[in-house]
């Protein structure tokens, strides 16, 4: 079987780990720790070991955004990608799924790749959007939610979760698939790796640029707030105040 | 003296102060504890009983990457994945 080239797509979102706040009608930014975000390093770990297994000749990581995104690109070539391509936008550009995709439609144009992997969603905005629309733009198949992945002649054996089960398809390549969370277990990307990709290849090319336009934003975000605080619990004396307190509450 | 395993042990240090930034319990209480551990040793000479210690730190390399693969996981199952386990 002839060797793959995989494109694989990350963001950079805010940590996971990081109480996010919200403040002048959007989410605190500044000064907060961003990583790479979890999906999108399982779709990479499935892409380096693609690699690893001979199954594909070079993995490519591909970042949408302005250029603070070379940092998350950095950690991709950390893990194991063998280059990184960030599309630029301009600063404050709203990029949301659709751009997204279509600014990795273009990109897909002009590299070929055989296999597309992408995070199931962002743990940022929670879209889970961004793999089928490029599966629509570009006209390919899609496995979406894959918690198995295996390469035939030609084609790709997905295992996607689905409500209630497993569902198995068998895709023709090229393909666009997106990762869930049980797919692989990614590595850490350690200290040794993170200077030696210091040395691989970064692209950055304007979104522009593909010759496919970013289309207009579509969406607008018409208010952003933080989750009700939550209140504080309360004692009862016994069973029958307790079963009152439920029926006042409406709980019972 | 072992001088070839110097800079391993320095090495190891330092991919393990670069772990520690993402300690649960904060890069300066992981950074302290790290520091002491090593003073602890520094008197080591014997580069047999060296190469035990620096095969340990490794050890405790993989523990800590382990430990943050997990916190994750837990993490985003918890997040996204909530009715699992009912």
């Amino acid at each position: 079987m002839a060797a793959l080239r995989v494109l694989v797509g990350v963001k950079r979102v805010i940590d996971y780990a990081v109480k996010v706040r919200v403040a002048g009608g959007g989410v605190q930014t500044q000064g907060v720790k961003h990583s790479l975000n979890p999906f999108c390093e399982i779709a990479l770990e499935e892409g380096v070991r693609l690699r690893e297994r001979g199954a594909a000749s070079d993995v490519i990581a591909v970042s949408v955004g302005t250029r603070v995104c070379q940092e998350t690109l950095r950690t991709a070539l950390a893990v194991g990608a063998d280059r990184g391509v960030l599309l630029e936008v301009g600063e404050g550009a709203a990029v949301g799924p659709r751009e997204a995709a279509a600014a990795l439609a273009g990109l897909v144009g002009r590299l070929q790749p055989h296999l597309v992997l992408l995070g199931k969603q962002a743990i940022d905005d929670d879209c889970n959007q961004t793999g089928q629309l490029l599966a629509a733009m570009l006209d390919w198949p899609q496995g979406t939610f894959a918690s198995r992945v295996e390469l035939e002649e030609g084609a790709v054996r997905v295992e996607r979760e689905v409500d209630g089960g497993l569902e198995t398809l068998r895709l023709r390549l090229p393909a666009v698939l997106t990762a869930d969370l049980r797919l692989n277990e990614p590595r850490y990307a350690t200290l040794p790796n993170i200077m030696k990709a210091k040395k691989k290849p970064l692209e950055i090319i304007p979104a522009s640029a593909l010759g496919v336009p970013l289309p207009l934003p579509r969406l607008r975000v018409l208010k952003l707030e933080e989750p009700p605080a939550r209140g504080g619990g309360q004692r009862v004396q016994g069973v029958p105040e307790l079963l009152e307190r439920l029926r006042s509450d409406g709980r019972v | 003296m072992a001088n070839s395993l110097r800079g391993e042990v320095l090495n190891l240090y330092k991919n393990l102060l670069y772990l520690g930034r993402e300690y649960p319990k904060g890069a300066d209480y992981f950074r302290s504890r790290l520091k002491a551990a090593f003073l602890k040793n520094k008197d080591v000479k014997d580069p047999e009983k060296i190469k035990q210690l620096i095969a340990r730190g490794e050890f405790v390399i993989k523990e800590l990457e382990a430990l943050y693969f997990l916190r994750k996981y837990r993490a985003l199952k918890q997040r996204y994945y909530s009715d699992d386990n009912q």
